[in-house]
């Protein structure tokens, strides 16, 4: 019983703890819309209209009332699903996120599979051979995918891959030839062509996503081959590895039977965390392959100074990393009976 | 006399990279007894019991003789040693707190010495853990079963492992600091249970310490380590009788309950310990 409310009062600390997190994001992102130089009322009525007309449009923004009560309102309008309209596109931006996001989502997506496929692997390979050279090679082959500049590599491998060999498509999301032969339903473009049944176009959008993709997940592989190295030797320098050991069990079992299975959830975790910052980060590599996608949305944003957007794309990024940490700490609640 | 479980002659151990040997030249056969080997941090006895299961990564390891029963231990493939370790020898780890692994329910981990050895279902790897459980007499198996590591005492901790480790009956056990990680109050009862399954099942063991009073008690037989070197033999009963200088200072540097209250004595080391036997 009483173990029973201990874990109701874990759960509803945790809903606490994310409740006052997503205050803090929420006054964030309103300070951001509030100090930044952009001034919301300009951009919509322009630079000639009148004095009038100025103090109009900012009493009917609400401007005029105090900080806390726009805050207010901020809010209210957050929790209706209400984010205002993009100037640069006229258009709901709440309608113009989730018009971009599926496309970083599906090249973030293919990217950490790459990516953690390489990583973890690789990562238990260099920790087993610690300090000899199958480890120096590793390090070497992630050390040179940390430090390229990705726009570098990403123009580099279009030069090589694309104009060169013509083994893969070049830039966009697929072929010119095909735009707009898929109707939009759930905006992932691989599994809107597998739905029309189009063949030709999803094997053009798996031809166009795979160089981004390889080229995120190599970058990103770098750091998850670090971190599952560390989180490896961590556990092989344990004494119950020798146990296993003197029970019988192979080496190989004991790496993937014992040490392996005690740094899942943390490599979940860091997995989690590279394809958060995959989903938010991935500005270069979208600009560099003409990838309509969310970085290249809010980079846009930015520069013009298009403020609804851009705070909500703010705060979408926070929402997404809040979620990873939420899923962290319910894995390790799950997978580690020491925290329960 | 008996044939002998283990026969190791001139037993020589360096690890890799360094310039001088850790086990230098150590012999002793070993028969259905137990024999205690004692000595001091860093004078190689851990060392012989991680070289005898061949788990001293990085370490040369040569010796005019290393058998064990009608296996020659030093030209076994590692796949004959799996099928050693674990089910003909084992050895007890000295603290439960870290020889456990953390996150899996310790039945799973006692029966997993079973699954690796047998041909068998899960349920009857379970039965025979749970049976296992039962002689380290604890009480209620079916509920330690399914506990965690951190959920039970470093007595009961460690319980498990000697259950782990007899599981497969084993010939011979090498137990290393069995009871240092312990309380002193339940240390007698651990080792009690250790003692009667040994000499019940008639496992040959090696325990490994630097406890005099504990190997006297539950040895037969003592090796006295110093510096990589055996330097004296002796029934555990005769240990008062020791005759080499390290094993006397060893014995005088000893507290005595209602003794004296005069310091110690402290062992005044001298260069020709160090030597070898010719």
């Amino acid at each position: 019983m009483s173990h029973r409310r201990i874990r109701f009062y874990g759960a509803a600390g945790q809903v606490g703890t994310i409740a006052v997190t997503l205050l803090g994001l929420l006054l964030l992102t309103f300070f951001i819309g509030r100090l930044m130089p952009a001034d919301p009322v300009r951009a919509i009525i322009g630079e000639d209209a009148t004095r009038e007309t100025y103090e109009q449009v900012y009493r009917s923004l609400g401007l005029d009332r105090p900080l806390w009560e726009q805050f207010a309102y901020y809010l209210g309008d957050v929790f209706t699903g209400n984010f205002g309209t993009s100037i640069r596109t006229g258009q709901p931006v709440i309608q113009d996120i989730l018009h971009v996001m599926p496309a970083t989502i599906e090249l973030a997506t293919f990217a950490i599979l790459i990516g953690a496929g390489l990583g973890v692997p690789l990562g238990v390979f260099a920790a087993v051979n610690k300090d000899r050279w199958p480890d120096h090679v590793v390090r070497v082959f992630s050390l040179f995918g940390h430090s390229m500049p990705i726009f570098w590599t990403g123009m580099i491998a279009l030069i090589v891959f694309y104009a060169h060999l013509g083994l893969v498509g070049g830039s966009g999301r697929m072929d010119q030839f095909y735009i707009g032969l898929v109707e939009e339903r759930t905006g992932f473009l691989l599994i809107d062509s597998l739905i029309a049944g189009e063949m030709d176009v999803f094997w053009s959008a798996v031809n166009h996503i795979i160089l981004p993709a390889a080229l995120l997940g190599y970058s990103s592989s770098a750091y998850i081959t670090r971190m599952t190295r560390s989180f490896m030797l961590d556990q092989l320098g344990q004494e119950y590895v020798t146990t296993a050991r003197v029970k019988g069990l192979s080496r190989n079992q004991t790496i993937w039977q014992h040490a392996f299975v005690n740094i899942r959830v943390q490599l979940v975790t860091i997995i989690a965390l590279a394809y958060g910052s995959l989903l938010e980060g991935a500005v270069l590599i979208e600009t560099v392959f003409a990838w309509p996608g969310f970085g290249q949305y809010l980079t846009n944003n930015l520069i013009t100074g298009d403020m609804n957007a851009v705070m909500t794309c703010v705060l979408i990024v926070g929402v997404i990393f809040i979620g990873l940490n939420l899923l962290s700490d319910v894995l390790y609640r799950i997978f580690d009976p020491r925290t329960r | 006399m008996e044939k002998p479980i283990l026969e190791v002659d001139n037993l020589r151990i360096r690890y890799g990279g360094a310039s001088a040997e850790a086990v230098r030249g150590v012999s002793f056969t070993l028969g259905r007894e137990r024999l205690g080997i004692v000595g001091e941090s860093g004078s190689g006895k851990s060392t012989v019991g991680r070289a005898l299961l061949r788990l001293l990564p990085g370490a040369t390891i040569t010796a005019d003789k290393l058998r064990f029963g009608e296996l020659d231990l030093l030209t076994l493939s590692e796949k004959e040693m799996l099928k050693v370790r674990g089910r003909r020898m084992s050895m007890i780890l000295q603290d439960p707190k870290f020889s456990l692994n953390p996150i899996r329910r310790v039945g799973d981990q006692v029966a997993e010495t079973y699954l690796r050895h047998f041909r068998c279902s899960k349920a009857e790897a379970r039965d025979k853990a749970l049976a296992m459980l039962e002689a380290v007499k604890i009480r209620d198996p079916e509920r330690v079963y399914d506990q965690y590591p951190h959920e039970i005492s470093g007595g009961m901790g460690q319980r498990v492992m000697i259950a782990m480790m007899l599981l497969a009956d084993p010939d011979l056990v090498i137990a290393d600091e069995p009871t240092s990680a312990l309380d002193v109050t339940v240390r007698l009862q651990v080792l009690n249970i250790l003692d009667g399954l040994v000499r019940d099942r008639g496992i040959g063991l090696i325990m490994i310490s630097h406890d005099l009073n504990l190997v006297r008690n539950f040895c037969d037989r003592v090796l006295i380590m110093y510096a990589g070197r055996v330097v004296e033999t002796l029934a555990a009963r005769d240990l008062d009788r020791a005759e080499h200088p390290y094993t006397r200072g060893l014995l005088a540097a000893q507290p005595r309950i209602g003794g004296g209250r005069a310091p110690l004595a402290v062992l005044d080391r001298q260069l020709e310990w160090l030597e070898e036997k010719a």
